[in-house]
């Protein structure tokens, strides 16, 4: 197959048809279009010369599909003026949202099994739906990472990647701790510091929703302290407990509204939008991942030989899991079997089936109509909000209960990939680990050369070296493993080598195209420390 | 005076390694050397005069001079065996082109000494008079060729300036189609490190030098000051004198004494190539090739080649101190010498079918300002230190050695060596940080192309004014001196920043009308000046013991009324500078005295090494307590009396005068009526939490006047067009205040017998052999020719007479003004000896820049058209000027 037009099916069946379903949630002052403006039909054309109409036509249902839009707001056509992207732009570009933390290995009370973590993000929607988080639990041990892919908008990944690692903390949190975190606040005290959070300078929080989301918070640790069990939490049942609580607030506080008129609106927007997480908890040797829809974590290992390996860290929700379809069906009554999923979606509409927020699914009609009724206008403005979805009869539908899968870390183990869909639709994951896993040890692997014995001439010798110098170049372009593996999934070509060309076309794309041919990349990449953990997993010496 | 032929020019600044030449053809497995067969055969001394550690080239030469003066119970130490260190992998190259005339000097005499060593020993050394050629790829680099063969020729020492051809028919391998020219010296050689080093051992065993092998040096003793002995792991050793020649080591020796010895070297990995023979195997005199712009050496080694670099990445190593074993392991990195596998066969490309023999790596010891280290320490006497050779430690071990010996042995060498006293340096640049990054600088910058005033860019902003962030973001430039930062001027705004930043020539540089301006708004108006970099001693005591002192130290008279300034040399028995300063006669029995900025280290040993122990009497440093800021101008008064509702007209505030007053709500500033430049104005000493007020007082109330900030450069025009000399510049130890026309400032009479007196006396009466002269240059275009800057040579009547120790434009007199001593040639046995006005006026003089002679007009004495106004106090003519270059 042609590499343009694989390109541009793999856009159409990874990006936006998936998520059609879920867009009819999509923020209110969206332009909607039913159909594809036929003049932009004509630009992918011009973009993808080699693309048949054929191939478009294939790409099922682009005109027929009634729920198809894209912005069309400030659409220009001018499209040669995105194919010359000089080098530096291109890495402009990419680098944009790159961030790098180090962790020191012995912090005075503990070493870490962590050297650090790259991550990085691309945007595809205008603003992105994808976000990220970092912070270490600082009453505990232990590092939180997470991606948060969210759909119908950002207004719910934005709050799960401001509020999930503050339940979690809490949820770890021993009984001693939490009592005295409430007197501090009964008193008026200053609180002890749960979380230090690891921000590219755009990860913003919102300012206005932090006294709301501190008293649920609260509520929810208060809950915790009466119900005193006596034990260390468990930090499985901790995460699954954290992920249900915060759904179950973001749920209850869009029932019960605010006052302050910017809130409402905040709260419902969050609450209809939705999201998936994936999150890692990691602690010395052991790593914990909590996953709620499709986003992935993978793990990289390097074999005795140096090649590499990829060891998956969560199940994906969506339905090329037979599991998840069997669970979805199990719940609810057998009529329901042939609606339930359908299309691959959830009653025909979401693509992942496990998601944060998304009240859509899991609330009764009656609920979504009175929450609507009394809402602001301008959720009533929008059609889409009060669109009921079809064969809507026993819910829930919907959960945000993650999956938690434990692992030991060996010394193998040299990092963890934690990525939104964007990257899997575009790399298989044996890639993702190889391309990581190179550039982190590339210049490293690369054997130092020694003459011994043999008989070699200078001109041979240059000859090597200038080749061997040619091969790392191409990997010191980026700082960063996150940002070097985004370069991969959008520019490699079919022998999995960075194309700049495509690269070029694929970053140039105008905002409102750019959705139609790749996703949001949201990656994070940590790397492990294999000395700390070659000690820690010794017999004996961990726990 | 030889072979100065009418179109034969020079060479360029560069420094260069050597090689490695063993009977048995293999680099590794040598034995050790003679005096010690067995392991400890032999044992210590319970005590020794002078005790050596390090049995490299360096010690080994020191050991030889020493025994070759007299000195008996001299012991060498070696951790491991003699020349096994660096010495045993260095490249062999005994080069004479090098960066300064002092360090020429050096490799000239190590040249000479090297040659007749296999004579005197019988040892065979390796040497082959090869001859050395120094390209340039570009046209810059052709200048600096040009400028170091100027400086060649000056010393003696034979070299000429060449065309490509010339080159091709010296050498049969170089490649000449990118060179624009080179620079042959013929003189130049190769020789075998470890035999040269066998046999300097050799020759001072037979002069009476104790060798021990395998003994490693753990602790120097000190007491009150002074060596008393070494520990070694083998026994205790009591010595008068240690001399430090641990290379690499000589760092961490330099801790493991009571008072630490500060010695700022650190190492870095050093790769060179060795081939198998060529087909047509090399001839062994081939001479030796410097691609300078190639960052490469090369020499011809047993048929084949053996070429090395100074890449622009180098690997520091041992920052952490590491022990000798370790040089064992330090393994071949061809990735990182690609690039200059690259140049060599871009250079010799016949030689890509030469098959590789081996890749060699081993450390050599840099320091923080491409100069070697010599010299008594100033915190433990008879602690004296060699070492940190930058890569030419070859080169300059006969020299160094020889220098050091006479140090020890007369109290200074035969030569100003003040470029490499270990006091040039402080604790300051001991961190081992600011070394292992300022190494990293150092090294690609021995084959860089330098232009005049480069500045270092690692280790920077380590000591700066309060004012720092203030002049910065008035664009201010900087340049560093002793790890201060000091403006050299400020870019106006809307200028071109990056371009200044980058223009690098030897021609009129870009900032030449900023700094014009600068010395405009100084003669005509008022600017403001940083200073603060100054040295700044207070002495003080109960009773007259600080006038003692000083009156003994310094050759002017310091018995003046309260309040009055001082300026004075600081003599040796010489009569030459070892200080030049001002000093403040703060009340009846404190003084303070304020000098060049580096002369922190060595003025404060040189007051020390004279004061009486005396619990009354004090010395401290209070250079980091004040800020100096220069008020400078015809309106400076103007300023400063708004700011202080104080009169300051020369009849109420004369010249030379110093007193304590407010300026702005600030009390307790000293102002001091005087400048460095001889224009009219004020030196303020102002308490640091002060400054940053005191400045913008000055600024605000300076608006209305034309106030602006001005920089080191526009000090430098003012002072130089004034025939103001600069110690360390143009004064050093070997030159007395009656060369260079300061006798007004000798105090014959004052009653005291200061330091010097003798030597001045006799000299009076003999009449000096050199002189401190001024030259206007003519003929001369500024837009087009070359600028001179230092180092240049002075012509006499076509006879070399000396070089210019400074220069600079003069925007009043529209010419370059050039200082530099000159003296009678003594090519002539019957030819005067002493410089006379006579002498002086009837010569026709002429200065050589870049290969071409510039006629100049000799002056004995400044213009004074120059000197503005207010002349107070007789004095006032000759300031001093302690500004840098």
């Amino acid at each position: 197959m042609p590499v343009p037009s694989r390109i541009f099916t793999t856009a159409i069946r990874n990006g936006e048809i998936r998520k059609l379903g879920t867009c009819i949630f999509h923020s209110h002052n969206r332009n909607l279009c039913c159909s594809l403006p036929p003049h932009s039909l004509k630009t992918l054309h011009a973009l993808l010369k080699t693309a048949s109409p054929m191939t478009l036509g294939s790409g099922r249902s682009i005109k027929d599909n009634p729920l198809w839009y894209i912005k069309t707001q400030s659409y220009r056509t001018t499209s040669q003026q995105y194919y010359n992207l000089t080098p530096p732009q291109v890495n402009s570009i990419l680098k944009a949202n790159e961030y790098r933390f180090k962790v020191p290995e012995f912090d005075g009370k503990n070493v870490s099994s962590i050297l650090g973590f790259d991550s990085s993000q691309l945007p595809a929607n205008a603003p992105i739906e994808d976000r990220r988080s970092v912070a270490t639990c600082l009453q505990t041990r232990g590092m939180l990472f997470g991606v948060f892919d969210g759909h119908a908008g950002c207004a719910c990944a934005q709050a799960v990647s401001e509020r999930l690692f503050y339940y979690i903390a809490v949820s770890l949190l021993p009984h001693e701790t939490l009592l005295e975190i409430e007197n501090a606040v009964e008193n008026g005290r200053a609180i002890l510091p749960i979380l230090q959070w690891h921000k590219h300078p755009n990860d913003y929080f919102s300012k206005e929703a932090s006294k709301l989301y501190f008293n649920s918070l609260r509520t929810y640790w208060q809950e915790l302290i009466d119900l005193n069990t006596g034990e260390h939490p468990d930090t499985q049942e901790a995460l699954i407990n954290a992920f249900k609580r915060l759904d179950n607030d973001i749920s209850l506080e869009a029932q019960v509204g605010d006052p302050n008129s910017f809130l409402n609106y905040w709260v419902l927007r969050v609450a209809f939008s939705g999201a998936t997480a994936c999150v890692a908890h990691i602690d010395g040797a052991d790593i914990q991942v909590a996953n709620t829809g499709d986003g992935r974590a993978v793990l990289g290992v390097q074999e005795e030989d140096g090649s590499w390996t990829a060891v998956t860290l969560s199940n994906d929700h969506n339905a090329q899991n037979e599991d998840e379809i069997k669970r979805i069906r199990s719940q609810h009554p057998k009529n329901e079997e042939k609606t339930v999923v359908k299309q691959d979606r959830l009653l025909g509409l979401l693509m992942p089936f496990r998601a944060f927020g998304d009240v859509k699914f899991k609330w009764s009609i009656e609920l979504q109509k009175m929450v609507l009724e009394s809402g602001p206008d301008q959720l009533n403005e929008n059609e889409h909000t009060k669109f009921i979805p079809p064969n809507y009869h026993t819910p829930p539908y919907l959960t945000a209960k993650p999956e938690v899968i434990h692992h030991s870390l060996r010394p193998q183990d040299k990092f963890l990939v934690l990525g939104t869909d964007g990257l899997w639709e575009t790399m298989h994951r044996q890639e993702v680990v190889r391309v990581v896993g190179e550039y982190l040890t590339g210049v490293h692997l690369q054997q130092p050369i020694s003459v011994g014995g043999y008989k070699v001439t200078l001109g041979q010798m240059q000859g090597l070296l200038m080749e061997r110098r040619a091969r790392i170049s191409s990997v010191f372009e980026d700082q960063n493993a996150a940002t070097h593996l985004i370069r991969h999934a959008v520019g490699n070509n079919e022998f999995g080598v960075v194309d700049h060309e495509r690269l070029c076309k694929m970053l140039s794309l105008p905002e409102e195209l750019a959705r139609m041919y790749r996703d949001d990349i949201t990656i994070i990449v940590v790397q492990f420390n294999s000395h700390v953990i070659g000690a820690q997993s010794k017999p004996g010496g961990g726990d | 005076m030889r072979g100065c032929v009418r179109n034969s020019k020079a060479l360029a600044p560069t420094m260069f390694p050597r090689l490695l030449f063993d009977r048995w053809g293999s680099l590794l497995g040598r034995r050790g050397l003679a005096s010690a067969g067995e392991p400890h055969p032999t044992p210590l001394p319970s005590q020794a005069r002078v005790v050596i550690c390090g049995g490299g080239i360096v010690g080994s030469s020191v050991a030889y001079h020493l025994a070759k003066l007299g000195w008996k119970d001299v012991v060498l130490l070696e951790q491991g065996r003699l020349g096994a260190g660096t010495t045993r992998l260095c490249a062999g190259i005994v080069s004479t082109a090098k960066h300064i005339p002092i360090e020429s000097k050096m490799a000239d005499y190590s040249n000479t000494l090297y040659l007749q060593l296999e004579q005197e020993t019988g040892v065979k050394t390796g040497y082959v008079k090869t001859g050395s050629l120094c390209l340039a790829q570009n046209q810059d680099r052709f200048i600096s060729l040009k400028r170091l063969a100027s400086r060649l020729k000056v010393l003696g020492i034979r070299c000429d300036v060449i065309t490509p051809k010339q080159v091709a028919e010296l050498h049969p391998l170089v490649n000449i189609h990118d060179l624009v020219g080179a620079v042959h010296v013929p003189g130049d050689a190769v020789v075998s490190p470890p035999d040269v080093n066998h046999a300097l051992v050799v020759a001072a065993a037979k002069n009476g030098v104790q060798i021990h092998e395998h003994t490693s040096v753990n602790h120097v003793m000190v007491q009150k000051g002074h060596v008393t002995g070494v520990e070694t792991d083998r026994g205790t050793i009591d010595c008068d004198y240690f001399v430090n020649c641990a290379g690499q080591w000589a760092y961490e020796l330099g801790l493991s004494t009571e008072d630490p010895v500060s010695v700022p070297v650190h190492a870095c990995e050093h790769f060179y190539l060795l081939t198998k023979p060529l087909e047509q195997p090399l001839q062994p005199h081939t001479p030796v090739v410097m691609d300078l712009d190639g960052r490469i050496y090369v020499r011809a080694w047993q048929g084949g080649v053996l070429s090395g670099g100074f890449e622009k990445n180098p690997k520091p190593i041992f920052t952490e101190g590491r022990s000798q074993l370790e040089i064992q392991g330090m393994q071949e990195d061809w990735d990182h010498f690609e690039p200059m596998l690259s140049a060599l066969l871009r250079r010799m490309p016949s030689l890509d079918s030469c098959e590789i023999h081996q890749l060699i790596n081993w450390p050599e010891s840099f320091t923080p300002d491409m100069r070697c280290i010599m010299g008594e320490t100033q915190t433990v006497h008879g602690y004296f230190v060699l070492g940190g050779m930058n890569s030419s430690g070859l080169s300059f071990a006969g020299g160094g050695g020889r220098y050091l010996a006479e140090w020890m042995t007369y109290g200074y060498p035969s030569e100003n060596v003040w470029p490499l006293d270990v006091k040039r340096f402080g604790t300051l640049q001991s961190s081992r940080t600011f070394l292992r990054h300022r190494v990293m600088e150092v090294m690609p910058l021995l084959y860089e192309l330098k232009v005049p005033r480069w500045d270092f860019q690692t280790g920077r902003q380590l000591r700066t004014s309060p004012l720092y962030d203030r002049l910065d973001t008035q664009g201010a430039r900087w340049m560093e001196k002793h790890g201060f930062e000091r403006a050299k001027y400020f870019v106006p705004s809307g200028k071109d920043l990056l371009a200044l930043d980058q223009s690098k020539t030897f021609y009129k540089p870009d900032w030449f009308d900023i700094v014009g301006a600068e010395v405009k708004c100084c003669k005509e108006a008022v600017c403001v000046v940083d200073m603060s970099s100054f040295t700044k001693f207070e002495l003080s005591s109960s009773g007259d013991q600080a006038l003692e002192l000083l009156q003994r130290l310094c050759a002017n008279d310091l018995d003046v009324p309260v309040g009055h300034i001082v300026h004075t040399g600081m003599l040796n028995q010489r009569g030459g500078y070892e200080n030049d300063c001002s000093v403040v006669r703060l009340s009846k029995n404190r003084f303070f005295i304020i000098s060049p900025s580096d002369q922190q280290v060595h003025c404060w040993s040189w007051i020390k090494q004279h004061m009486p122990s005396d619990s009354q009497l004090q010395l401290e440093d209070v250079t980091w307590k004040y800020t100096a800021l220069n008020v400078i101008g015809p309106r400076a008064m103007d300023v400063l009396s708004e700011l202080s509702y104080v009169p300051l007209t020369p009849d109420h505030f004369p010249s030379l005068f110093c007193k304590e007053m407010s300026v702005g709500y600030a009390n307790g500033i000293r102002v001091m009526s005087m400048t460095h430049t001889g224009e009219p104005g004020f030196m303020l000493y102002i308490p640091i939490e002060y400054a940053l007020h005191v400045y913008n007082e000055v600024m605000s109330v300076g608006q209305k006047y034309g106030i602006r900030n001005s920089g080191y450069y526009a000090l430098r025009s003012l002072r130089i067009e004034k025939f103001f000399a600069f110690w360390g510049q143009d004064l050093d130890a070997f030159t007395t205040p009656l060369e260079c026309g300061r006798e007004f400032r000798v105090k014959f009479d004052k009653g005291t017998e200061f330091i010097g007196r003798e030597a001045l006396l006799q000299q009076r009466q003999v009449g000096v052999r050199r002189r401190f002269i001024m030259f206007l240059l003519e003929d001369h275009n500024t837009e087009l020719d070359l600028w001179p800057w230092w180092g240049e040579p002075i012509y006499r009547n076509e006879e070399p007479v000396g070089v210019t120790s400074s220069s600079a434009y003069s925007y009043t007199l529209e010419r370059h003004v050039c200082l530099g001593f000159v003296k009678p040639p003594q090519t002539d046995p019957g030819a005067p000896t002493v410089v006379t006005a006579d002498f002086i006026n009837r010569g026709e003089y002429e200065v050589e820049i870049g290969g071409h002679r510039y006629p100049a007009k000799a002056k004995l004495y400044p213009f004074s058209s120059l000197f503005a106004q207010q002349r107070r106090r007789k004095d006032d003519m000759e300031l001093s000027s302690f500004q840098g270059k």
